[in-house]
């Protein structure tokens, strides 16, 4: 078996690396620090739709072994940096997700996100985009809001439709999916807007979508004008989710309790729940800048930059040969 | 038969769709950032040979399909099936014309073909993707045409029409690409 070799060709290690300088190089200019913070957690995600690594560590100080999740992102410990005064910090680092392999997939993966005191969604949006002009040599991106999308795409207004209407959708767009009935409302949209929308948004330039619906803020603000959507947004280029970002969520108790909502779907599904991150509560209840924030896969960026059609071509070794 | 869950899907292997056996031809997993994880394969019928494309939600199960690929000789056909052996065993197997389809007039005697089996039934027939079958009949072509512009049918033992170059003539034997039905060359004395 030559399994030992990398799936990777040496050009892609350069091109990692120069990537990996423009970004720095980015940051610097504009005044943002880097930070690192662990990759190991004693909290982790609650999400019923994302999973953690877990380990467990058997010397902590008070004798009794302990569970260590490994990062699925760093925002919660870069959000204790922010609550502690840190003002706008990046970090590069690995994240890892307990799941399947696939073309845009690996379950350990290197991430960029990175935190704007002051600044709120759009404003970040902006600066994505000015990243990505920087490192791809993109044109300046189109922005769209969920519901217009979803509107001009599908005839479906997203925000007020029904899991009716949006069977129906699935139907004619020949989506044939097993037991569809087993699916949430949120899960269908979530369907439809990947296989329907995302494949042919921002093939051009990217494409950036905000406004989400509120059902689907994770960590962001629910909309001041509209409560049916939040201040999330994600960005798309030539078929790949590139990014994810918010108008932070700074309300502690409204994030414990998302985090506990979440906690009682998983037990309504039949998973585990998650260890909730207190510390990460305390620092939000300690005071949250107002700021936005936003994690951009890197693999992906750097798949986009060099033409790789699998994310095999830009890691040296994936999952499988790890 | 085992179940598969969703992870363990790839090209080639074989699941029961709407109780007739399918092998996966593509699977590509489709996760976003945040929300479920889905599993979009293509999928071939093996009964009907149908194409189609279906959506699982990741970590489903689905049942297995005891689908088996045998090499087997062709042996002979008593008009209502077509009888095939195992070389090493010698165990004979009978498929029908349901089965054999379109493959019926690529069998030549002792040839070795793909038969796939679902619970034991012969499936589908897949002949070698060369076979030899001699012309019985075409156009006298023009002698010293060998740059094979055009072509002419010929009608091969099977029933099989082939397009061959002017030069060949009926009585002799020629090579034939079973995949797509064209000829490849004279064959070798």
């Amino acid at each position: 078996m030559n399994d030992w070799q990398p799936t990777s060709s040496h050009d892609s290690r350069i091109a990692r690396a120069n990537l990996l300088r423009s970004i720095r190089d980015f940051f610097y200019t504009r005044d943002v620090l880097e930070v690192e913070t662990p990759l190991l957690s004693s909290g982790t995600v609650t999400d019923e739709h994302l999973d953690g690594f877990h380990t467990r560590f058997n010397y902590s100080q008070d004798g009794k072994p302990v569970d260590l999740y490994l990062q699925t992102s760093p925002e919660f410990a870069m959000k204790r940096l922010l609550c502690d005064q840190s003002g706008a910090i990046y970090q590069i680092c690995k994240a890892f997700r307990h799941e399947g392999e696939g073309r845009w997939h690996n379950p350990e993966f290197t991430m960029l996100e990175w935190y704007r005191p002051g600044f709120d969604h759009h404003a970040l949006m902006q600066e994505v985009d000015a990243l990505l002009i920087e490192t791809l040599g993109t044109d300046t991106g189109e922005i769209v809001s969920y519901q217009d999308v979803f509107k001009s795409r599908l005839g479906i207004d997203p925000l007020t439709t029904t899991d009716e209407m949006l069977l129906a959708k699935m139907a004619d767009c020949n989506i044939d999916i097993s037991s569809p009935e087993k699916l949430d409302k949120d899960s269908k949209l979530q369907l439809l807007f990947a296989m329907e929308i995302e494949p042919v948004i921002g093939q051009e330039r990217p494409c950036f979508v905000f406004g989400f619906p509120a059902s689907q803020a994770s960590l962001a603000r629910i909309n001041t004008q509209d409560s049916r959507t939040a201040d999330r947004f994600e960005v798309y280029f030539k078929g790949a989710e590139l990014a994810n970002g918010f108008h932070e969520l700074s309300d502690a108790s409204e994030q414990k309790q998302r985090f506990e909502q979440d906690n009682e779907k998983r037990r309504n599904n039949g998973q585990t729940e998650k260890p909730i991150d207190t510390r990460l509560l305390s620092a939000l209840k300690s005071g949250l800048p107002q700021c936005a924030g936003v994690a951009l896969g890197i693999d992906r960026l750097l798949m986009l930059k060099i033409g790789a059609s699998h994310i095999q071509e830009v890691l040296n070794f994936p999952v499988s040969r790890a | 038969m085992a179940n598969y869950s969703t992870n363990e899907f790839k090209a080639g292997l074989k699941i029961m769709l709407d109780g007739e056996p399918c092998n996966i031809l593509e699977n590509e997993y489709v996760k976003p950032g945040k929300g479920q994880a889905f599993n979009r394969v293509k999928i071939r019928k093996l009964i009907s040979g149908k194409v189609l494309e279906k959506t699982f939600r990741s970590g489903e199960s689905v049942e297995g399909a005891d689908v088996l690929d045998t090499e087997l000789a062709y042996l002979y056909t008593d008009g209502e099936f077509y009888h095939f052996m195992n070389n090493e065993t010698f165990e004979q197997i009978a498929a029908d014309e349901k089965a054999v389809g379109d493959s019926i007039k690529w069998l030549v005697e002792n040839d070795v073909c793909v038969i796939t089996l679902w619970n034991g039934t012969p499936i589908t027939v897949t002949p070698p993707n060369f076979v030899e079958l001699e012309i019985t009949e075409t156009d006298p072509g023009l002698k010293g045409d060998t740059a094979g512009t055009g072509g002419k049918p010929a009608t091969l033992t099977t029933g099989a029409v082939v397009r061959v170059p002017l030069f060949v003539q009926t009585g002799e034997v020629i090579k034939v690409d079973t995949r797509s039905g064209e000829y490849a060359s004279r064959a070798q004395k």
